[in-house]
């Protein structure tokens, strides 16, 4: 394999609280080609704020620091606010949990979505609204024309969701981070906007960081899995060898989810002890 | 045989639209019972119509042989009480854990309420050095144990859960599963569980309920989840999409 | 010291006493660390101290008068010099703390448990009941405040007590309004859906869930209001409508030293300082309080 697209080494978050500086992430390193690469874990585990870090979205106060972040050969550390504004979407899209939060109550679907285009690629008019209604129809919005002037209170979660991937992929990022976007919709609703998201990436050939924390969720769409617990990554692995897993934590978590056939009397409940020492 | 819930032909509206239809449903004394479906199925409205909070209905329920009236009342709170899904909503942010287990007492004029708060923390597995803090300063774990303690306070024979650990982490969410299903099997309690979750299902009921757009589409017994054998298509779907691996024939 | 500041900082208390001590010492130190604030508080409890110990702090009597000294300049026997009867300005603004405290306390207490109520039973019941209640203070909220109050004096007579009620009167209605903003956010909250299930009365969840709950912003609000009770205080004096002669209200000194103001400014300016400080402190103190009691401000800072 060539160059990877994104690299990261020994990235950390912190943040000042009034008992002294707390790492929220605490040296993470792993590196990513075009591929689906998975995050999980649990809340505080600072899944989330990694994702936050590539796209250097963290909030003063907190503060991040890293030895590497190389993104397609652009030193993500040294790029000034003004030029990472630029990246973001641009190159590096993110798609956040809730639709309701993320989208402008006062803008139409369409407008919005051209919106996250025209800054990056000016073009006519005409050109723009074709490329925003093939968008539509790319995530599976029948009817693009209607739903283009709809506003986002008229739109259920669920297409709200999928509203936010066009948006985000419309410039054509390289790089696509998402951050649980599905866990604030159905079941079966799920299993739609993941597979669109799949779809998407992987025939664009982009890159995709999916942060949830599902096992199974993430088992199933990505390639690779990186276990996060308490600012660390604690377990690397393929997918598909989840249920291999070494690591107690990861253990411990695929043992703790009750299971379609049930017939367990109790849950074995995760002993943090096990390896909070190490 | 009276069973501790039973619903005939209930209607639910909130506001000028319907989203319950025509449900009916008996869940016996000490049935661990779900009702399952997505979010709008109107499941979680039939949860608050039984405990008086959605007061618009017509049809009948009754608990425990009584006919239930339209809004919560005192003799009511000793027999059925909630838990609800959001431990960060659900305990009020200026009261300690104690004044917290200690309001339906004092509601109640019952004694001994030093005894009993101590009592209660211990049932859930709360340190007694829990007992004085603020929501604030609890984890979400830790503020659905105390959720629960307040539901049991009264001493009711039966229980409301509306979704209880789909707000908690997946080991946070087995302690709390491990935690109902003992209670449930030391007091003897009904369960009417709310979810979307259909593991958590397999793992705490013994019968459920499919729920579509405000209507029953199928009852079941838990083995027919297990087993994978639900009957109607929507149910089967559900269970697809829920992970399960559908079985034909 | 440090074993009483532990007890406090307590992570586990043992005692209701202890949690809540240990609340409001988390909040006071929040507190001293805006600088604005601990300002704020310092002028408030200077006004405090003025009040409380006028007779030992005043050089003079307030109200003697000495017609051989009259409007002289401030020097080392008068500090603000005297009025045109005489009297030393000083004593006079420091026994003049003494109005001003109690009308801000008066209205206080008058005015922010009437709001509250007002408000909180609007916004839990709904429906007609916060229509009604909503329409009144509507009606109220709609007229200038000090016209209002001087409608109120006129009516009831000239006076400091009828000044004191006139102006709580008229600064209920906002209150009423944040209480019933206030309910309307967590009114369907499932805390209060708990307690309801617990059998508590409307009356019992009011009283002990609800108005907890909306305390804090109003006493935010209160703290930053008490500048514009001042001020009307002030404004009815002025207007000869507050506190009657001899008491030395600050209003009133103002408006009597109108007459001098161009030769001898030192009769109207002197209580204006003193009125310009007193309401700069409780509004940096509001700002503060604001910071500690309700962090959704902060946020959106």
């Amino acid at each position: 394999m060539s160059a990877p697209l994104l690299s990261v080494k020994n990235l950390r978050v912190t943040f000042p609280t009034a008992k002294g500086p707390v790492d929220v992430v605490r040296g993470v390193s792993f590196s990513l080609g075009r591929e689906r690469l998975g995050i999980v874990g649990e809340s505080g585990s600072g899944k989330s704020m990694t994702g936050r870090a590539i796209l250097k979205l963290i909030r003063p106060p907190g503060r991040i620091a890293a030895d590497e972040m190389v993104f397609d050969g652009l030193d993500l550390t040294r790029q000034s606010e003004r030029q990472m504004r630029a990246i973001r979407g641009a190159r590096i899209s993110m798609i956040m949990q809730d639709p309701k939060f993320s989208l402008n109550p006062v803008m139409t679907v369409g407008e919005q979505i051209a919106e996250a285009l025209q800054p990056h690629r000016p073009m006519p008019r005409r050109q723009l609204r074709d490329r925003v209604l093939g968008m539509l129809e790319a995530v599976r919005i029948n009817e693009p024309e209607r739903v283009e002037k709809l506003y986002p209170h008229e739109i259920s979660g669920g297409m709200g969701q999928r509203v936010m991937i066009a948006m985000m992929l419309i410039p054509e990022p390289d790089l696509l981070i998402a951050d649980e976007p599905t866990s604030a919709l159905d079941v079966s609703v799920q299993a739609q906007v993941l597979d669109i998201i799949e779809e998407l990436v992987t025939g664009k050939g982009m890159g995709l960081i999916l942060i949830s924390h599902d096992l199974n969720l993430v088992a199933r769409y990505c390639d690779r899995i990186l276990v996060m617990n308490g600012g660390q990554i604690v377990e690397q692995c393929a997918a598909r060898e989840l249920d291999k897993a070494e690591h107690p934590y990861t253990r411990g978590l695929l043992a703790a989810m009750p299971r379609m056939d049930e017939d367990r009397e109790e849950l074995p409940v995760l002993d943090r002890s096990a390896w909070a020492a190490t | 045989m009276s069973a501790a819930i039973q619903l005939q032909d209930l209607d639910i509206s909130y506001g000028p639209t319907k989203v319950v239809h025509g449900v009916s449903l008996a869940i016996a004394e000490g049935e661990s019972f779900a009702l399952v479906g997505e979010s709008g199925s109107g499941k979680s409205t039939i949860l608050r119509a039984i405990s008086g909070l959605a007061p618009d209905w017509t049809g009948a329920i009754s608990v425990q042989g009584k006919p239930r009236g339209h809004a919560p009342d005192r003799e009511f709170a000793k027999t059925c009480q909630m838990v609800f899904q959001d431990p960060y909503g659900s305990l009020h942010p200026r009261k300690t854990v104690d004044d917290c287990l200690s309001e339906p007492l004092v509601v109640h004029g019952i004694g001994e309420r030093d005894a009993r708060v101590k009592a209660a923390l211990a049932a859930v597995g709360l340190d007694q050095r829990f007992r004085f803090r603020y929501p604030h300063q609890l984890s979400g774990g830790q503020r659905q144990r105390v959720a629960i303690a307040r539901a049991l306070m009264l001493e009711p024979r039966i229980l409301l859960l509306d979704e209880p650990t789909s707000a908690l982490d997946v080991s946070v969410q087995a302690e709390i599963l491990n935690l109902l299903k003992r209670l449930r099997r030391d007091q003897g309690l009904t369960y009417l569980l709310v979810t979307h979750n259909l593991p958590v299902v397999s793992f705490l009921c013994d019968r459920l309920a499919v729920m579509r757009h405000g209507r029953i589409v199928e009852i079941a017994p838990v083995e027919a989840l297990r087993r994978g054998t639900l009957h109607d298509a929507y149910s089967r779907e559900l269970y697809a999409a829920s992970g399960g691996t559908v079985r034909i024939g | 010291m440090s074993a009483v500041r532990e007890w406090l900082l307590d992570d586990s208390p043992s005692s209701r006493l202890q949690a809540s001590f240990g609340r409001a010492w988390r909040m006071f130190s929040a507190l001293l660390r805006n600088p604005l604030a601990v300002a704020g508080m310092l002028i408030i409890l200077a006004l405090i101290a003025m009040a409380a110990f006028a007779p030992w702090i005043a050089p003079y009597s307030a109200t003697g008068q000495d017609l051989a000294n009259r409007l002289v300049p401030p020097s080392a026997q008068h500090w603000m010099g005297t009025d045109e009867l005489g009297r030393d300005i000083f004593s006079r603004v420091v026994y003049g703390a003494r109005i001003t405290l109690m009308i801000v306390v008066m209205v206080a207490v008058i005015a922010a448990p009437v709001g509250l109520v007002i408000g909180a039973v609007s916004g839990y019941f709904g429906g007609w009941a916060d229509r009604i209640l909503m329409g009144v203070t509507d009606i109220f909220l709609s007229m200038p405040k000090l016209i209002l109050a001087l409608a109120f004096v006129a009516a009831l007579g000239p006076g400091i007590e009828n000044a004191i009620i006139a102006i709580a009167i008229t600064s209920w209605p906002v209150y009423a309004r944040i209480a019933r903003a206030e309910t309307l956010t967590f009114r369907d909250a499932e805390f209060i859906a708990a307690v309801r299930l617990q059998g508590a009365s409307a009356m019992r969840i009011i009283l002990r869930h609800v108005l907890p709950l909306c305390a804090s912003s109003t006493i935010v609000r209160v703290t930053l209001d008490m500048a514009g009770i001042i001020l009307t205080a002030a404004g009815l004096g002025f207007l000869g409508l507050g506190a009657q002669p001899p008491l030395p209200e600050w209003g009133a000194m103002i408006s009597r030293g109108r007459n001098f103001i161009l030769d001898q400014w030192w009769v109207a300016t002197m209580p204006g300082f003193a009125i310009i400080l007193v309401s700069l402190g409780f509004c940096f103190l509001g700002d503060g309080l604001r910071d500690v009691l309700d962090p959704k401000q902060r946020e959106n800072r």
